[in-house]
């Protein structure tokens, strides 16, 4: 019955990040809401180095935090104006969605519990950012290269939808 | 006289046939060609073909009568065609037979015939349908020829309706008055309605021919023949066969008779002869006096060995002659119109005739028969004449002393007047007084001899009666005036075909000049007497010759009455009996002249009586049977709008109901679609859950 | 059971997964629906790492992340431009407004 500090620690974050979700999924503020959200991408990315996985860690720092986050920052803010005072009062579906999800949850959680997961360990100590470059450039070339053209599509996509009309509402950019 | 062949020599004749076909030629050719001919090249085109022809057929005529004359007794000339029935054991052919009676029949119609064409020529001209008549003039002489040369009674027969359809286009020529087409017409149904007796006989004979005999009875598949040559023989056994409890003889001998009556206007039939004289005057000499109406008496004489097996239709026949002969004479003593008379006088004197084969004197009575169409035609066509000078003036009261003006036609009427009356230097006298003879001295009959001859004798009288007073009225007296000025005698081509006939009326009496006074019997009974050979079996109530000689003179004496009476009456038109006689019996009178309104009550009883009948067919007609067709139609539709309502109500109820839920379920479920992707999501995860939760179990259970 | 294993790390995941369908399906801001997709993603993202981990392929695994990771980004920046657009047409945001699939 020795906890280690490593447990110790797993516990402490995943606690934090659950919180943080929560807080995200039930406060109606929805500013508080992505702020909270930041916490627990924080927590994320610890959790993702207690798994040995840095590269990811970084990872999900640098495009969560710093790009999907301001990202939804930027959306709440441009919308925070025009929408109306109740933020999200509950939905008319409310007992559906939470039906979903205790019904997903009664799934999954016996599930992650009992199942015998295969298990085997690592045979170097992980691997370090040199393999995944190797392999992204390797034989993970084509999805490397798809996602590329992703992201262009999206970039290009997303520039298309949110652009103004002739005329638009905004008053300002045409074209 | 007795002793017949038993068998009958036959000669083939090849040029039996010409004798119908060259008028039916003429026929044929005026027919199509007739009213361009008449067009172009005038009446002498027509006329030329449509005499010559029917002279060319009596030369034929001749020729075959001497041929035949050169066989020995009772040869037939036979001129087979071809064969027209061939059903089973039946044979029919198209065959053409002289015998001493056919032979004696066509020279008569091919004769007088053609001398009625020729009187045609004068008679018809200017008329616009020239053409028209004698193209019918010649049919029907082909028609007459076929029925007195037909070997067989199927032939006859087609004859005796040709006759009759002639008959019918010929009274009805002047059609544009409608009074003449209803003679016309009266003419064709009534002789129709005889046709139908004949038919009816018919029938019978040929079931009782075509049946053999045997101890079961009747049993049918026999051996039947029409041909006259083989007639005689099988008939013999019908004598006493038994149909309807009546002999098979009896029964289509009466029924031949029927057709008789309707053919040569005896009673009951005989009331479309008066009105046949709305014709022109030489068809009612052509057919109504000389040749069609003696249809009836050919046939009989024909059927000779028919009637001879049955006493009942021999009476019949006799007594049907004798009571149409007094019957028509009665009549025909108080007509006005000159051709009434003769038509009364025709029917009396075919009675006659009937009177003569029906008591089983068949020569005498085809012996009247020829001396008839000689003085009867001579009549018709002396009236004809004097019509034409009268300007188609036909009632004798308006006539009078035309004999000055008119001499060639006097005298031919004065000389067929003494031949029709009876007095010994005419032919008529013979002819007549052996018929009254050999009527008194017939055993044969169901009743005694002297009732038909008490009937002919009256009817004698009254015969020289009337024609006497005809001849008075016409002839004699005061001359009239026809349109400012007198009348005149007729052209050459009239006058001399009066003058022929004349002739004939007077000369045929040396054929028939009695056994009393020759010792020896008379030329014509001597000739047709193996064609009667049948008769010669009829029993007889051998009254001697002095019976005869008495009855004779008293013939004489009343022809003498009746010419003396008529003279007193008419004679000059100057007694006014006559007038006063009338006004004292207005009744009596009325009654006779009217005819005893026999055509009235015809047309009371079976006329109306027909029509009837056809109206109550018609309302049966109208009402049930197109009701019940109406009906039909009417339970039709309603059938069809039951339908209609069960397709409207079920099926489509049915369909519809099966759309309007679907729509109504599609209703409900269309609140799935909420349009919020939210809810679809939570759609999406619920359902993965379900179906992990699925396999979950169905792993636990399956393993 | 105390010792931190493969199970600890999939429970996290598996909660934090549902209360990403939860946010989705509950909240009526449309952003709010964004950020539940996002906890979904990382959620899974989470699930893959640790099998990685203990199953021997962290290579394998990070690279999946990897990419789930920069799809996510792409999926987010295209739900800002449709939600800008939306507000654009609708003039709000919110989810059950937005219905015109209703049918």
């Amino acid at each position: 019955m020795k906890l280690s500090l490593a447990d110790l620690l797993f516990y402490a974050v995943a606690v934090a990040t659950l919180a943080t979700a929560a807080y995200a999924v039930f406060t109606r503020n929805i500013v508080r809401a992505v702020f909270s959200l930041l916490g627990t991408f924080f927590g994320m990315a610890i959790l993702y180095g207690m798994l040995s996985a840095d590269f990811v860690a970084v990872v999900q720092v640098l495009v969560y935090v710093g790009g999907i986050l301001v990202l939804l920052l930027f959306a709440v803010m441009l919308t925070a104006n025009i929408e109306s005072a109740r933020l999200s009062s509950p939905a008319a579906g409310w007992s559906w969605g939470l039906l979903a999800a205790v019904a997903t949850g009664i799934i999954l959680l016996p599930l992650a519990l009992e199942a015998p997961w295969l298990q085997r360990e690592l045979d170097v100590a992980g691997p370090g950012t040199a393999t995944i470059g190797r392999s992204l450039l390797g034989n993970m070339l084509l999805p490397f290269e798809a996602v590329s053209v992703v992201l262009l599509g999206v970039v290009i996509g997303a520039v298309v939808v949110a652009r103004l009309r002739r005329g638009g509402q905004d008053g300002e950019v045409q074209r | 006289m007795h002793g017949h062949e038993t068998s009958q020599v036959i000669e083939s004749f090849n040029l039996l046939w010409l004798i119908p076909f060259l008028p039916l030629l003429g026929a044929v050719s005026n027919g199509l060609a007739g009213h361009w001919l008449q067009k172009r090249f005038g009446e002498k085109a027509v006329h030329t073909i449509a005499v010559g022809l029917p002279w060319l057929s009596f030369l034929v005529a001749v020729v075959a009568f001497f041929k035949l004359r050169s066989l020995p007794e009772g040869a037939l000339l036979l001129d087979r065609l071809w064969t027209w029935v061939a059903v089973g054991q039946f044979h029919v052919e198209l065959a053409f037979g002289m015998d001493a009676l056919s032979a004696m029949m066509a020279l008569i119609v091919t004769f007088v015939g053609s001398l009625i064409h020729v009187y045609s020529i004068g008679y018809m001209h200017g008329d616009e349908s020239y053409f028209r008549f004698f193209t019918y003039l010649n049919l029907f002489m082909f028609a007459m020829l076929t029925l007195v040369l037909g070997d067989n009674l199927l032939l006859m027969f087609v004859g005796w309706e040709g006759v009759g359809l002639c008959s019918y286009l010929l009274i009805g020529f002047w059609y544009r008055d409608l009074n003449n087409a209803r003679a016309g017409m009266k003419a064709f149904v009534v002789n129709r309605i005889g046709d139908f007796g004949f038919l009816v006989g018919f029938f019978i004979l040929f079931w009782g021919l075509g049946g053999s005999w045997g101890e079961g009875g009747y049993h049918l598949g026999g051996q039947a023949s029409l041909a006259f040559r083989e007639l005689p023989a099988l008939v013999a056994p019908l004598a006493d066969k038994l149909l309807w409890g009546v002999p098979l003889a009896t029964l289509v001998g009466i029924f031949f008779f029927v057709g008789a009556t309707g053919k040569s206007a005896q009673i009951p039939l005989y009331v479309w002869l008066p009105d046949a004289m709305a014709g022109p005057t030489p068809v009612s000499a052509l057919i109504h006096a000389a040749t069609m109406v003696t249809a009836g008496v050919y046939m009989v004489a024909r059927m000779n060995f028919l009637y001879v097996l049955s006493p009942a239709a021999m009476t019949v026949v006799a007594l049907t002659g004798a009571a149409t002969a007094l019957f028509a004479a009665t009549i025909g003593c108080l007509q006005y119109d000159i051709k009434k008379v003769l038509a009364y006088s025709t029917v009396s004197q075919l009675g006659y005739m009937f009177i003569g084969v029906g008591v089983g004197a068949f020569w005498a009575g085809s012996y009247h028969l020829l001396t008839h169409a000689f003085f009867k035609a001579c009549l018709f066509l002396g009236a004809g004449s004097v019509i034409l000078s009268m300007h188609h003036e036909q009632d004798m009261r308006k006539m009078g002393g035309l004999g000055r003006v008119m001499p060639l036609t006097r005298w031919t009427y004065w000389v067929a007047c003494v031949a029709i009356a009876g007095f010994p230097i005419a032919s008529g006298f013979f002819s007549k007084d052996e018929i009254l003879w050999r009527a008194f001295d017939s055993a044969a009959l169901l009743v005694p001899g002297w009732v038909p001859w008490l009937l002919g004798f009256v009817a004698a009288g009254l015969t020289s009666f009337y024609m006497f007073r005809s001849y008075f009225m016409t002839f004699t007296g005061e001359t009239v005036k026809v349109h400012g000025h007198e009348p005149e005698e007729q052209r050459p081509v009239v006058t001399g075909v009066l003058v022929m006939l004349a002739i004939g009326a007077v000369m045929l009496a040396f054929v028939g000049l009695p056994h009393l006074w020759m010792h020896a019997p008379p030329a014509l009974e001597h000739f047709l007497a193996p064609v009667f050979a049948a008769a010669e079996e009829l029993p007889r109530a051998g009254h001697g010759h002095g019976t005869e000689w008495g009855l004779m003179l008293a013939s004489l004496g009343v022809a003498f009455l009746g010419l003396g009476i008529a003279w007193w009456l008419y004679r000059g038109r100057k007694n006014p009996l006559p007038d006063r006689l009338r006004q004292a019996f207005p009744r009596l009178h009325r009654v006779v002249y009217n005819k005893y309104y026999v055509d009235e009550i015809y047309q009371a009883t079976a006329v109306r009586g027909f029509l009837g009948l056809s109206r109550m067919n018609a309302w049966f007609d109208v009402h049930i049977i197109d009701g019940l067709v109406n009906g039909a139609g009417t339970f039709t539709r309603a059938l069809a709008w039951i339908d209609g309502a069960i397709d409207t109500y079920l099926v489509d109820g049915a369909v519809n109901l099966v759309a309007d839920s679907i729509r109504a379920a599609g209703a409900r479920l269309r609140r799935i679609q909420t349009g919020r992707l939210p809810a679809y999501l939570g759609g999406l995860l619920l359902g993965g859950v379900v179906l992990v939760v699925i396999s979950r179990i169905l792993i636990d259970i399956y393993g | 059971m105390i010792q931190v294993g493969l199970q600890h790390f999939l429970m996290v995941g598996a909660l934090l997964f549902c209360l990403g369908i939860l946010c989705v399906l509950t909240r009526r801001n449309a952003v709010a629906v964004l950020i539940g997709i996002e906890l979904m993603l990382n959620a899974a993202g989470l699930n893959f790492i640790a099998f990685a981990r203990h199953q021997g392929d962290l290579a394998g695994g990070s690279l999946l992340v990897l990419f789930v990771i920069v799809l996510a980004a792409a999926e987010a920046a295209v739900a800002l431009a449709l939600i800008l657009a939306f507000r654009r047409q609708v003039r709000t945001l919110d989810v059950d407004q937005i219905d015109s699939l209703k049918g």
